[in-house]
């Protein structure tokens, strides 16, 4: 196992260095074991072995290498991880190595060497920006179904989703702060310093494991001292302050409305597999102010084939020499349009590299980084450019050429051999989450950038600071800094001193001379050579200027059709370039083309980070009532409605459904039966206008109720349509009870806030919802009274005392209780309600005293054949928002006397007085035995062919163990005036049943039996 | 003018001269003064209007005007389904009629607008959405419209990758399926449009906004425009988020709210989801791009608003549903998330006809699901312009629906409850 060749001798080390060269960590990257050194990423890692070549492009499959050392990354996707924690995607240079690691590379085969798409570079003069939407369309239309999609799939896609669920958790929190800082390099940590000494609430986010930002990559003097000692003092000042959050491995992700700023906090990542505590963190964070210090990333520069293994940001190069102490390459050519660069030569010079040469497109460098590597002896050309490159799998060799006046196409003139090529076209602040808070951006010509705007500020108050602000020289990032601490404070209320920035030592950062595509021997496009602009999506600036020819003179357009800034990376290197490349193919200047959208999320986010305890059981809590656990005791079969877990039957002995439905109805027939009536929503309306409130929202009158009475109330849309039910007790003079149905009751209760809150704020009354205040047992059946006489000595039940729709307080088995008669079954029927606490007493009392009276529980089930039976609605099965209480021939609780109720005008309106509406019926079958489909559609004519008249659909269908014969519900066109008609229902499987349409009651059409 | 069609031969042909050749897809046009009629608003629906007014109506003299750029709103904001097993009558012909025009898109407009028939599934979680899901599948069938309705078993076999373990918190009872649904590439219908209707001499007027109605006596004339006033014996406003908007500086009022809706993909990934998988009870929709990357619907942001921008919870919201029917894709990553403005209707279904202004149309309302009726919506739209009256097809989703109570509730059938 070779390894480390590329880590630069400790004589040699950096001072910056931040491994542990004592620390060796073994991981294995495409099969093949490796070893970096603990603090290394997965990217210095790699090239500390001389690995370079690690993916391979999306489109041609050329091969491609690590080109960054941060979240700019395009083209180091691999896939971190097997099994259950394998995640695809990630950017290798922000992969955290830790023992073990295994990584692989994504979309390649057979192999990351010899990768068979690499045949489609044969193919690259067709396949040309957009090119799918012109091609794939010969042959017939099923092959684009058949062949032609199902291989651009297969291409497409990176890594591969895990195999099952994740492991891992994670949180939420929330957070609050006076002033927000945005990155910790020079410039947030100046100004989280400056913040901080006001008193403020200070947080401070930093995307990277250490605060200090490019302090941690360039030597640098601040304070006197060395600037990565100075970046660490601060940061530990800060970290001690009581009142400062500093957070690292986390990433500001996106800016909302009302300065909610979400970022996530990668907490074991980088431990690898199996670490203690949740995985990632996603804070939602309310600042006062927020200041964005989030630094600028460095922008490749276009030229042929500047795609090769080994072609990186002359930045990132530094970084791995400095940070990591790694040698990207022996033999470095540089290419640059500004200063920086010459400090990247520097650095792998003092490393032990070589400089073949520097290029610089600009005609006459100067200044002291340039003296200083010119004085080390290196080339420097000037009005330099690269024509073209080489090398399989790694660059070997660059094509020079000096650069025309005009940048028109040139020869190259001679050749430089090398195994890396450093690039700097200069740099881009980081603007993202300043144009997420709607901060519009000016372009600086000086600096040839996009910055914030300051005469057209965010609307969320967020001010910048630094080299996101278009700011590079060090003293002027830190007063920037100091200044946007200070001024953020003091916006949110703290006094703040002015403070003199401390000294610094760095080399003058001189603005780069633009320079957008640097030509080759031909123009884009014609040539051999690919001058790439979007390193992910394979986008050359030949597929931009199609772009531009074929009319997406837009810059959104031309993204959407070149793909360009479409990556994970979001385009934070390749965008400038792009819109930059469409300028000039507009004629355009590039403020005018101006930027697309950035669009949240900064970096990629976990869906398991978004989702983070809202998983499993916890995706949506379930309610259970008081009762549950008896239910369950018992064998019950839960179904879930709305929120709630209800029994739907209890089967006994190895009974199925059918079966145990059959029994539960015949006891709640024949005897009692008991149904846990817990869930139905319960809302409390008090106060001197309750009565006038609730006339208005229900069709009934309500204000005439007496006290202790029940009326069972309608309640409709502004449309007329039904939507909800239930029944209204009125508990006293100003105080009423209503009940809702299981999965309405939150609607409800929202649609009494909203309109009492907006309607009619000027009613007094309250509104609260006392679901699970109460606990309810539905007692239901002949002997219903006997049983409730036994454990209600004190209270006397008898029709005469307890007519049918009152309402009476006592204790029922020694429990404080409500008692409504009330009756959904069409027997008589008790609902006894108990203090939620005690539900399960008094379902315990009942079954202890009910043995001998033959007490059965029954489910939801029993309970709609029941209801069906007496032909009885159930909101949400009978309706579908279209249904009105006419048609369901509820016109009696329709209140005819009564003022103006929500949905009374609409009544009246042409289309719901038709005549020929749907109709509630019932409809028997013409085979007793056959139940009809729920959901079955109702025609006249069987033999029509689709489109078929529908005449109507059934509602509820049950085989009655009453009528012992099988019985439907159906909402039927003129229904009522159809009575012994007959319709059809042709079912999916062929089948046609014929039914006969009769009235919707089927059982005690007297109701005779409610009274006992 | 026969324009010779696009394909791999002319591909090979333009590479030869560098794809130095290819003409734009659509002409630049500045306007005119008179058109015959002018459609507000360059997304599918409009310029599809634009297209089958000259196809299918043979007017000569047709302009799409657009604030922005063309499919630069709603269109290319969406999650690109496509389906038409709607409950209602109306709805389900008016949308099968859509679905119709996709089968045949690719080839009408020459251009690859993608359209693929992965198949679409609605899921069912509870013994209501069974019955719900069944009355749509009968209700669908019987309107010749193929659907099907697969238990748990089947349910796994079309999309392996759902947990249909029933102990999960929304256990997955069975789904409806439509086969012939899928999903398209939205940006090349909207590109598709411009083309083919430029090339029958429509002309597409980008960066022009409407800023006001030539309306005399109840008559509009024509509108006012960044670009100076341009007069047509028609107007028709299709213009989504934006319509409450346009009918005011008209004069009349809508019963549309416009509210903020996102959408997100991920990082783009190998295939895992084969078809689009829909489900109301724990809100998610989610399909799989050509690109690899997973598209998911968030909910509306219940407020108001014509900003496209919505709120992080939203989405927190839709990734735990996501979660909830796909429990391994936790550790896959949101790539990007965007917002639009969408304009809804009381009844989840939109309005297509006659305003109180003669001559002045409108095509609105569609809510969270425009982007499937796109070929249908314009084809219906360009018949009611150029006759003056809707087609059969549209006559249901007129504007005055709202005064006579006609409506076309779709809530409940829309899969995804907003």
């Amino acid at each position: 196992m070779s390894t480390d060749l590329f880590r630069i001798p400790p004589e040699l080390a950096s001072p910056l260095e931040d491994i542990d060269r004592a620390h060796p960590v073994a991981f294995r990257f495409d099969g093949k074991r490796l070893r970096g050194r603990a603090g290394d990423t997965l990217a210095s890692a790699l090239l500390a072995n001389g690995v370079h070549l690690v993916g391979r492009g999306i489109k041609y499959h050329r091969p491609r290498g690590i080109v960054a050392a941060g979240a700019e990354e395009p083209n180091a996707l691999v896939q971190v991880g097997q099994g259950t924690r394998g995640e695809p995607n990630l950017k290798a240079t922000q992969v955290a190595l830790f023992d073990n690691l295994s990584a692989a590379p994504v979309n390649v085969w057979p192999s990351l060497k010899f990768d068979a798409l690499a045949a489609n570079e044969l193919l690259s003069p067709l396949m040309v920006a957009g090119f799918y939407y012109k091609t794939f369309k010969e042959g017939p239309a099923s092959w684009w179904d058949r062949v032609y999609e199902p291989l651009i799939r297969r291409a497409a896609g990176w890594g591969k989703a895990p195999p099952g669920p994740d492991p891992d958790t994670y949180e939420h929190t929330h957070a609050h702060c006076d002033v927000l800082v945005i990155g910790a390099g020079p410039a947030g940590l100046s100004a989280a310093k400056a913040a901080a000494e006001s008193g403020a609430r200070v947080m401070v986010l930093e995307d990277d494991a250490r605060p200090g930002g490019h302090l941690l990559a360039r030597p640098r003097r601040v304070d006197g001292r060395p600037g990565h000692q100075w970046a660490a003092e601060t940061a530990a000042a800060l970290a001690a302050h009581p009142e400062v959050r500093l957070l690292t491995r986390t990433t500001a992700l996106g800016v909302y409305a009302t300065a909610h700023v979400t970022a996530v906090e990668r907490l074991t990542d980088h431990l690898g597999p199996g670490a203690p505590g949740p995985r990632q963190r996603l804070w939602h964070i309310r600042a006062g102010r927020i200041v964005l210090a989030s630094g600028a990333h460095e922008r490749p520069l276009v030229f042929a084939d500047n795609d090769r293994p080994g072609i990186m940001l002359a930045g990132a190069v530094g970084t791995y020499v400095h940070r990591y102490g790694v040698l990207p390459g022996r033999r470095a050519v540089i290419l640059t349009n500004n200063d920086s660069a010459y400090e990247t030569a520097l650095a792998l010079l003092d490393g032990g590299g070589s400089v073949v040469a520097v290029l610089d497109t600009r005609r006459e460098p100067s200044g002291p980084l340039v003296e200083a590597v010119r004085a080390r002896g290196v080339p420097i050309r000037a009005g330099y450019g690269i024509t073209g490159t080489t090398g399989r799998g790694r660059v070997k060799r660059v094509w020079i050429s000096p650069l025309a006046e005009d940048l028109s196409p040139r020869i190259a003139e001679t050749t430089l051999d090398c195994d890396l090529v450093a690039v700097s076209g200069g740099f881009s602040p980081v603007v993202h989450l300043w144009s997420q808070g709607q901060g519009k951006l000016a372009w600086d010509d000086r600096q040839a950038c996009f910055v914030p705007d300051p005469a057209r500020p965010a609307v969320e108050p967020i001010s910048v600071a630094g080299a996101a602000n278009g700011c590079f020289e060090l003293a002027e990032i830190l007063a920037q800094g100091a200044n946007a601490g200070a001024e953020a404070a003091r916006a949110a209320g703290f006094t703040a001193k002015a403070t003199t920035p401390p000294g610094v030592e760095a080399p003058p950062a001189t603005p780069p001379a633009p320079i957008w595509l640097v030509p080759s021997d031909k123009p884009p496009g014609e040539g051999v050579g690919k001058h790439f602009v979007d390193l992910q999506n394979d986008t050359t600036a030949a597929d931009i200027a199609l772009a531009a020819r074929e009319g997406m003179t837009s810059v959104e357009l031309m993204k959407r059709y070149t793909l360009a800034g479409f990556g994970t990376d979001q385009g934070k290197t390749g965008n400038i370039n792009a819109l930059a490349i469409l300028a000039h193919e507009l004629g355009k200047p590039i403020p005018e083309v101006g930027t697309t959208t950035f669009r949240p999320p900064y970096t990629p986010l976990t869906f398991g980070a978004m989702a983070g305890r809202q998983v499993g059981a916890l995706f949506a809590p379930e309610r259970v009532t008081p009762m549950h656990d008896r239910h369950r005791a018992r064998g019950a079969v839960f179904e879930d409605v709305g929120p709630w877990k209800r029994a739907r039957y209890y089967p006994e002995g190895g009974e199925d459904m059918d079966a145990a439905v059959a029994r539960e109805c015949r006891a709640a027939r024949q005897a009692v039966a008991v149904l846990d009536a817990s869930t139905l929503g319960k809302i409390e309306v008090e106060g001197p206008d309750a009565a006038a409130f609730l006339d208005r929202v229900y069709t009934n009158t309500l204000s005439t109720l007496g006290v202790g009475r029940i009326r069972y109330g309608l309640m409709l849309n502004d449309d007329g349509r039904l939507m909800d039910d239930g029944t209204v007790t009125r508990l006293g003079e100003d105080r009423y009870l209503l009940t809702t149905t299981t999965g309405g009751a939150a609607t409800v209760m929202d649609w009494l806030e909203e309109l009492h809150q907006t309607e009619w704020p000027e009613l007094d009354l309250h509104l609260t919802s006392v679901t699970d205040r109460w606990a309810v047992a539905q007692v239901a059946g002949p002997k219903a009274r006997d049983l409730l006489a036994e454990l209600a000595p004190d209270m006397d039940l008898s029709a005469q005392a307890l007519p049918f729709m009152r309402f009476v307080e006592g204790t029922v088995a020694g429990l404080p209780a409500r008692v409504f008669r009330i009756s959904f079954t069409g027997e008589l029927s008790f609902e006894v309600a108990v203090p939620w606490s005690v539900g399960g007493a008094l379902w315990d009392a009942l079954f202890k005293a009910g043995g001998k009276h033959g007490l059965t529980p029954f489910g939801t089930e029993a309970m709609h054949v029941l209801r069906a039976e007496k032909g009885f609605i159930i909101v949400g099965q009978e309706t579908d928002g279209s249904v009105t209480p006419l048609d369901l021939g509820l016109d009696w609780a329709l209140g005819k006397k009564k003022g103006d109720y929500i949905g009374r005008r609409s009544l009246a309106r042409a289309d719901l007085a038709r005549d020929d509406r749907k109709h509630l019926v019932g409809l028997l079958t013409e085979d007793p035995g056959e139940v009809l489909e729920e959901g079955a559609q109702l025609v006249d004519d069987p033999d029509q062919a689709p489109p078929m008249t529908m005449v109507g659909h059934v509602t509820s269908s049950y085989m009655s163990p009453t009528l012992e014969r099988s019985i439907a519900l159906a909402l039927v066109a003129r229904g009522r005036q159809r009575m012994g008609q007959t319709v059809h229902a042709p079912l999916a499987d062929g089948r046609v049943v014929k039914a006969t349409i009769v009235d919707p009651v089927f059982y005690d059409k007297e109701g005779k039996r409610r009274d006992g | 003018m026969a324009q010779r069609a696009t394909n791999l031969f002319s591909l090979a042909r333009q590479a030869l001269s560098h794809h130095r050749n290819w003409p734009r897809l659509w002409a630049a046009a500045e306007p005119r003064r008179h058109y015959q009629a002018i459609i507000i608003g360059a997304g599918g629906h409009g310029l599809a209007t634009a297209y089958y007014l000259v196809r299918e109506h043979g007017l000569s003299d047709v302009a799409v005007i657009e604030r922005g750029w063309v499919g630069g709103g709603n269109t290319g904001r969406n999650t690109t389904i496509v389906r038409s097993n709607y409950l209602w009558d109306e709805s389900a012909h008016l949308y099968e009629h859509s679905l119709k025009l996709w089968e045949g898109l690719t080839r009408e407009l020459d251009y690859n607008v993608m359209f693929s028939q992965r198949g679409v599934l609605n899921l069912a979680h509870t013994v209501h959405d069974v019955r719900e899901a069944k009355r749509r599948v009968n209700a669908n069938r019987l309107n010749g419209i193929d659907a099907e309705f697969l238990d748990r078993d089947g349910v796994k076999a079309v999309c392996p990758g759902l947990d249909v373990s029933p102990t999960r918190r929304f256990p997955i009872l069975g789904a409806t399926w439509q086969k012939r649904g899928g999903v398209a590439r939205h940006d090349a219908v909207a590109w598709g449009f411009a083309r083919a209707a430029s090339r029958l001499g429509v002309d597409v007027i980008e960066n022009c906004p409407v800023e006001g109605f030539l309306i005399d006596n109840g008559v509009c004339k024509g509108v006012r425009t960044g670009k100076g006033e341009i007069t047509a014996d028609k107007v028709g406003i299709v213009v989504a988020g934006q319509s409450s908007v346009l009918a005011g500086m008209a004069g009349f009022r809508l019963p549309v709210t416009s509210h903020p809706l996102q959408a997100m993909v991920s990082e783009p990934i190998k295939p895992v989801v084969p078809c689009v998988v829909m489900s109301g009870q724990v809100h998610a929709y989610v399909s799989q791009s050509d690109k690899g990357e997973l598209v998911l619907g968030a909910g509306i942001d219940r407020r108001n608003g014509y900003g496209q921008r919505g709120s992080f919870p939203v989405l927190e919201q839709e990734a735990a549903a996501l979660l909830e029917l796909f429990p391994a894709f936790s550790r896959l990553r949101l790539m990007r998330s965007w917002g639009g403005t969408v304009d809804t209707c009381p009844d989840a279904s939109p309005i297509i006809g006659r305003t109180p202004i003669d001559n002045l149309f409108i095509n609105c309302g569609w809510g969270t699901g425009g982007f499937k009726s796109t070929p249908g919506s314009g084809w219906v739209f360009a018949h009611t312009l150029a006759t003056g009256q809707p087609h059969p097809l549209n006559a249901p989703f007129s504007l005055d629906r709202f005064t006579s109570g006609a409506l076309i509730d779709e809530h409940g059938a829309a899969g995804v409850a907003h």
